[in-house]
């Protein structure tokens, strides 16, 4: 990028922000450095606070411990997360992209009162909504069970929100018409055609959603009791608790923490383009 | 943006096949939706519905629990006794504080960083973006552990080098332990914010800026009196997502919890709707609090949207 001559800040200026910026780095990246050396030491270098030294490194023996507590329920609970997050953001990015879609193109009285209720529903805490859902699971039988979690996951208004602005920017009305024209049904326009066109957004929606999804702590504590249904944040929490009484969970719950973050980084860096066309549109418009 | 062809250049449909077309329409954009409103129904309208009706309602069981069981309506009381319950009070200070502390330096904090990358003088631009993004994949709970530990003495390293150095912190102590929670969702979400401003920056029309310079405006004057004001819009949201994200505190004084004696378990006023309801089993209070939780949340983000509409019809007529 060029910048006129005018615009360039003196030397000075340039070097005290590059200093800014950089401990703003450090600071964001150094935390996580910690998790990296904390679990590839082994547990008498972590308690030793010896963690930055370059000695005692043992993190296949820290991998084989972590899968080896408590019968190997950790591999468990990462299926599981696995699970409620690959297939509850798929199809709730789906669920969520068609409504945002039918928002866009079609017209319908107090199309735009009802799009404002959508977005309401951002506004409302999760504890809210928690103890009613509670209760609706036990009602019907439902907790306790794989699907206590997963289908509340599935609701994300905020996609809709997506949905109808990647809809506006990327479905063409001419298209739309162009098929009509054709004799082509609505739907089989949209599942033929815009669906496809749609793809990139679908991809951002999954992606918030799969974080999202992954992140839920608070809905698998109030609907599970049977431990081996956790995803993997209850689960390391449930031995962060074990840990202030048995120390030995400590190295465990440090490795299963970096495991645990694993995929969002590859799924992070692999679609970047995807999560920053996300950030844009939720936030420029 | 959608560009419709001139009506000219379509030919236009016989007006049978018109109302097929319609109907067809009609039957489409109920199709895409129905998934979306089901799911709207159950998971969102009945549980809101049941929260208010919970919080005036209660199961009394009359004649020592051998009666039939009833339900009685017991109007505002179940509000009365959560208002005057002081550590629900408290939980409400408490979020407040952590607000007041949280929002304005998260804000200033992302803002500066971003002003500092869009100004041209920042190297290595992605490169710090993607360093300063890279927390807020790392899944709540777990950065409230990697933090937990590093407040730890005998686990942390920080406190380990502080102590070397003759300084004794106590990072969960009565005054410390809420700027604690505040610095671990400032890591979260610092980076985050970040990015969201910076693309906002980058859309500001670089003659606007140019202009600014050529009348003699310097770095900071540009950065704060030109292009901060064309990104308010990003500010607002950012200020009313993040607003209603604090509210909710609850992953990280639940998570500390477990290790420091200074955070009870109704130490935020999510934390007391889940004590209430799921180890008192008060559903009553429960779902009373959870709608005192939600009028504050809707009464402070009306406020912060009305208070930013304002102002900036103010700096219309003035200018």
């Amino acid at each position: 990028m060029s910048t006129p001559t005018a615009l360039r800040p003196r030397l000075l200026g340039r070097a005290a922000v590059n200093v800014v910026v950089g401990v703003s780095v450090l600071y964001t990246l150094l935390p996580a450095l910690w998790l990296v050396l904390a679990a590839s030491k082994n547990a008498d270098a972590l308690f030793g606070s010896d963690v930055l030294s370059l000695r005692d490194f043992s993190p296949l023996e820290n991998l084989r411990d972590l899968f080896a507590m408590d019968k190997g329920i950790y591999g468990r609970w990462y299926v599981n997360s696995l699970v409620y997050a690959v297939g509850g953001a798929a199809l709730s990015a789906l669920v969520s992209v068609a409504c945002g879609y039918a928002f866009d193109k079609f017209r319908f009285r107090h199309k735009e009162k009802l799009f404002g209720l959508v977005l309401a529903a951002v506004m409302v805490p999760q504890t809210v909504l928690a103890l009613p859902l509670y209760l609706m699971a036990s009602g019907t039988g439902l907790v306790n069970t794989f699907w206590a979690v997963f289908i509340p996951v599935l609701f994300n208004p905020f996609g809709v929100y997506l949905g109808r602005i990647f809809s506006e920017g990327y479905v063409p009305g001419e298209v739309l018409e162009a098929a009509r024209m054709d004799g082509a049904g609505e739907l089989a326009t949209y599942f033929r055609v815009a669906l496809r066109m749609l793809g990139p957004g679908v991809v951002t929606v999954f992606l918030f959603q799969l974080t999202a999804i992954w992140n839920n702590f608070f809905l698998p504590m109030v609907m599970l009791s049977n431990q081996r249904l956790y995803p993997v944040s209850l689960g390391l929490y449930s031995w962060n608790s074990s840990a202030t009484v048995s120390p030995e969970y400590y190295p465990a719950v440090i490795t299963g923490s970096l495991l645990a973050v694993l995929p969002l980084i590859v799924a992070f860096v692999l679609l970047q383009r995807f999560w920053r066309s996300g950030l844009t549109a939720g936030a420029v418009k | 943006m959608v560009t419709v062809a001139s009506p000219a250049a379509v030919p236009r449909p016989a007006p049978v096949t018109r109302s097929v077309a319609r109907r067809g329409e009609r039957v489409a954009c109920g199709v895409l939706m129905a998934p979306f409103f089901t799911l709207f129904v159950l998971v969102f309208l009945i549980p809101v519905g049941t929260a208010v009706w919970l919080s005036f309602f209660t199961a009394d069981e009359p004649g020592l629990g051998f009666g039939p069981e009833r339900t009685v309506f017991v109007g505002p009381r179940t509000y009365q006794a959560v208002l005057s319950d002081p550590t629900f009070l408290r939980g409400l200070g408490v979020v407040g504080l952590y607000c007041l502390l949280y929002i304005p330096l998260l804000v200033v904090a992302a803002l500066g960083l971003a002003l500092l990358l869009d100004s041209g003088a920042a190297r290595l631009r992605s490169l710090a973006q993607f360093g300063l993004y890279l927390p807020h994949v790392v899944p709540g709970i777990i950065a409230a552990i990697i933090w937990l530990y590093l407040y730890t003495p005998g686990l942390s390293p920080v406190v380990d080098l502080l102590a070397r150095a003759d300084v004794t912190v106590d990072f969960l102590g009565v005054h410390t332990v809420i700027p604690a929670m505040v610095n671990i969702a400032l890591w979260s979400n610092l980076g985050y914010n970040v990015v969201v401003f910076y693309a906002a920056l980058q859309a500001v029309p670089r003659e606007v800026v140019e202009a600014a310079v050529v009348d003699g405006a310097g770095p900071v004057r540009t950065a704060l009196g030109v292009k901060t004001p064309l990104i308010r819009s990003s500010i607002v949201m950012v200020v009313l997502f993040t607003l209603i994200w604090a509210l909710q505190l609850f992953t990280e004084p639940m998570l500390l919890s477990q290790s420091s004696p200074m955070v009870n378990s109704r130490f935020s006023p999510s934390m007391y709707i889940y004590d209430a309801a799921f180890t008192r089993n008060n559903y009553g209070l429960a779902a009373a609090a959870s709608v005192i939780l939600l009028a504050c949340t809707i009464a402070l983000s009306y406020g912060v949207t009305r208070w930013t509409n304002r102002s900036a019809a103010g700096r219309k007529a003035t200018s």
